[in-house]
């Protein structure tokens, strides 16, 4: 595993302020993937933004893990529609 | 700069306990934070809005300040003043209406002199705002990979736009957006593509459609003739008994596939077959004769 690609839960944390529990909690309502090597714990760098995300609606918003999961969940459609919309704005544009 | 009444940002009135601001914004914060309003920059806006009424509300210090000063603004000139000699070191550009960098209101800026950090919470360092723009180009601009060079917020950055980028499409440059908070990384710059349309081209996705007007005489007896595509001129042929709106399919003549080297759509051509008008006295006669053979 390439340093560059992932960072210990441990760093993450401490960097972040938040506890451990919490990067665990995201991995047990499967909205975080958590990589184990020689005992080490790490989170991948692409999910980095994913994880911030969480943390701002954990914490700035009072949002507990099962709606973290529904707001996940949402978001997700939500960017489907925009994209569905785009491209069928994008069509419309032929009759024009 | 105008008086921003904060109270009226939270839908409060000015005896709300520290417990009725702190939940009005919760509640507005719910609804409005960016997170949850992806690609919305009104609940972006707004959410600055209420962001920064709670900054002041929320403080009893600062809340203290503004009913005494902000309430009378010209009363609060002395204040300002004095504010505005601590401003004058730090320079900041407008990214939205009455916004600057920090998210903040002139109003606010000029009150209490820029960003607190984080009340209530804890010590995290946030990512700095993602800056959005959007770059209009024409559909004959994204034929072809090009560099170009954008100035965003003061800063010159040059970027490749791939060949067959689509209308709507957004590339992100990592760390060219706003300078992050508490030590924080910078957030980044996305690039919206804004593909206008072309008076010769229609596209879809890959695929390029046009039309070609045709003579009467080779839609009926077919033959060859140059049609313009994206790419230059080709001459293809053309079936006898051609009719009207028909439709063929140059295969490969479309649109570059994006990131997808030497793959490209097809281009669609639905010809317009063209009557001859102002007829000679023998062509009619030719006409007729032709009619009666029918």
């Amino acid at each position: 595993m390439k340093d560059k690609d992932t960072i210990p839960i441990e760093t993450f944390c401490a960097h972040y302020k938040v506890p451990v529990t919490f990067i665990h909690s995201l991995q047990k309502y499967e909205l975080l993937e958590i990589i184990r090597e020689n005992n080490v714990e790490y989170i991948q760098i692409t999910q980095l933004q994913r994880v911030e995300k969480m943390i701002r609606l954990h914490y700035e918003l009072n949002i507990n893990m099962e709606g973290l999961d529904v707001v996940n969940n949402l978001l997700g459609q939500l960017m489907e529609l925009q994209e569905e919309n785009r491209i069928l704005r994008d069509r419309l544009k032929l009759f024009e | 700069m105008d008086f921003i009444d904060y109270y009226k940002t939270l839908g409060l009135n000015k005896n709300a306990t520290e417990k009725e601001i702190k939940d009005a914004y919760r509640k507005l914060a719910r609804k409005y934070h960016p997170d949850i309003n992806p690609n919305n920059k009104e609940a972006e806006h707004k959410f600055k809005e209420i962001n920064e009424a709670n900054e002041v509300l929320g403080n009893p210090e600062n809340r203290k300040k503004y009913d005494q000063y902000g309430k009378d603004w010209k009363h609060a000139e002395q204040f300002e003043k004095a504010r505005r000699q601590q401003q004058q070191q730090r320079a900041y550009r407008k990214t939205a209406a009455g916004f600057g960098d920090s998210g903040y209101s002139d109003f606010f800026e000029s009150m209490f002199g820029g960003a607190f950090s984080h009340q209530g919470g804890q010590n995290v360092g946030f990512r700095g705002q993602d800056y959005h723009a959007e770059l209009h180009l024409g559909l004959k601009d994204v034929y072809k990979t090009h560099k170009r060079t954008l100035t965003v917020n003061g800063k010159n950055i040059r970027i490749a736009i791939p060949a067959g980028v689509a209308n709507g499409q957004e590339i992100k440059i990592k760390g060219h957006g706003g300078p992050g908070i508490n030590g924080g990384p910078n957030g980044d710059l996305y690039i919206k593509f804004v593909v206008q349309n072309d008076p010769q081209f229609k596209r879809d996705r890959d695929d390029l459609y046009t039309t070609v007007d045709l003579d009467l005489y080779t839609a009926l007896l077919g033959g060859e003739i140059t049609v313009g595509t994206i790419d230059g001129k080709v001459k293809i042929k053309v079936k006898p008994e051609t009719q009207n709106n028909a439709r063929v399919k140059l295969k490969g003549k479309g649109f570059p596939v994006y990131k997808k080297e030497n793959l490209y759509g097809d281009l669609y051509i639905t010809f317009n077959v063209k009557l001859p008008t102002r007829l000679s006295a023998k062509e009619k006669g030719l006409f007729t004769e032709l009619k009666g053979l029918r």
